[in-house]
């Protein structure tokens, strides 16, 4: 069981490591992802960005910009999830005064206590 | 070929990392060990994405004015960089919401050990 | 299980520091318009400060600098900024989270958007303060350190 385990893993890597090959070289500026028209020909995304950030918003920093003006709305979302987060982790730790006391009357030390 | 090699060490890098991560989380037996697999995990994909937005001779996604807006391999990519803030504060949310789990798990059944904890939990 | 003795130390040195961290996290907040950074770096570094004093001296003399009841208010009224500063933009005239419509007399569209997107790292940041401080004071909630 545990052998499969290690050549589903070693397998894993091989994959990955073979659909990497395929990337374009690290740093390349003819790369598909930073022409000004990607292939489908509407204008490509972060040379449109970089070109019109500061006469949209002001604002020298580009990454600001589309994290707070052209992205907003995914900037939104993610602040709901780092609120639920908070109100998930008060819920499930927090506890009334009376099981409080009950766990530390059976203590942590007890025979069951196994890390 | 020294080309190939050049442009392409980042990338297997990162995924000898990924691969480091999911060891952790599959391999091992306590339920901390496998939360920091999956932390390890977390922060290849991140930087798998930075990798990818760099352009050689070029300078950090803020307006240079003597550079000026013109030019768009001037400046890195900043798309990835936008997207990799939002995925860190999430990966730290998910963390601590995964730790808050784990203590849970630990006052209700007394131990950490998946083995010991799946016995535990059929006979409980 | 060892007792843990209050070194005079760190007792001093991140009481001295931790004022100069907020001040760092509040100057990274307000400068992400012009350097790396803005709400979310910032929100983490306001969080550092506190939790320096919570690991330092304890989580009851930390009360005294922001207490724990405040950590899940903070963090909705950071929301709530964010989310009115793009229902404003939508009561007067334009779309959800268009900055270019918010009602500030005398500037032109694209300084509209740069205000917004300043009011928007402020709520960014202090909800992301707020909320990494209470899921730590969550974490230690039955531990007392005598």
């Amino acid at each position: 069981m545990k052998a499969v385990n290690h050549l589903l893993l070693i397998f894993f890597g091989a994959l990955l490591i073979y659909a990497s090959l395929g990337l374009p070289n690290r740093g390349d500026s003819e790369a598909v992802m930073h022409r000004e028209k990607s292939p489908a020909g509407s204008p490509g995304a972060s040379s449109y960005y970089i070109r019109n950030a500061y006469k949209d918003a002001q604002t020298p920093n580009m990454v600001t910009v589309i994290l707070a003006d052209y992205r907003g709305y995914d900037t939104l979302g993610e602040e709901t999830v780092i609120l639920t987060a908070g109100l998930i982790c008060y819920l499930i730790l927090r506890r009334n005064g009376t099981s409080s006391r009950r766990r530390e009357e059976t203590g942590e030390e007890g025979a069951d206590a196994q890390i | 070929m020294i080309d190939f090699i050049l442009g392409h060490y980042v990338y297997w890098a990162i995924i000898a990392l990924l691969i480091i991560g999911l060891y952790g989380m599959i391999f091992k037996n306590n339920l901390a060990k496998k939360l920091i697999g999956m932390t390890i995990f977390q922060v290849a994909i991140i930087m798998f994405y930075v990798a990818s937005a760099s352009k050689w001779a070029a300078t950090v996604p803020v307006l240079d004015t003597a550079l000026g807006a013109a030019e768009a391999a001037k400046y890195i990519s900043p798309l990835q960089h936008c997207l990799m803030l939002t995925a860190i504060v999430v990966g730290v949310a998910t963390s601590g919401v995964a730790f808050a789990l784990v203590i849970s798990i630990f006052r209700t059944y007394k131990t950490l050990t998946e083995s010991v904890l799946l016995e535990r939990m059929k006979s409980s | 299980m060892l007792k843990y003795k209050y070194n005079p130390i760190i007792l001093m040195v991140s009481r001295v520091v931790s004022p100069f961290i907020m001040l760092f996290a509040l100057y990274v907040i307000f400068h992400g318009h012009y350097s790396p950074g803005g709400g979310f770096q910032g929100g983490t570094l306001l969080a550092a400060s506190l939790l320096l004093i919570r690991l330092a001296a304890g989580s009851e003399i930390a009360q005294l600098q922001f207490r724990s009841v405040l950590g899940t208010p903070l963090g909705s009224l950071g929301v709530l900024i964010y989310f009115g500063a793009g229902f404003t933009a939508l009561l007067f005239g334009g779309q959800f989270l268009n900055y270019g419509f918010l009602p500030v007399a005398g500037l032109t569209a694209a300084e509209l958007r740069s205000l917004g997107i300043l009011m928007v790292e402020i709520g960014v940041g202090l909800a992301v303060m707020a909320i990494l401080v209470a899921i730590y004071d969550d974490l230690l909630e039955g531990y007392q350190d005598d």
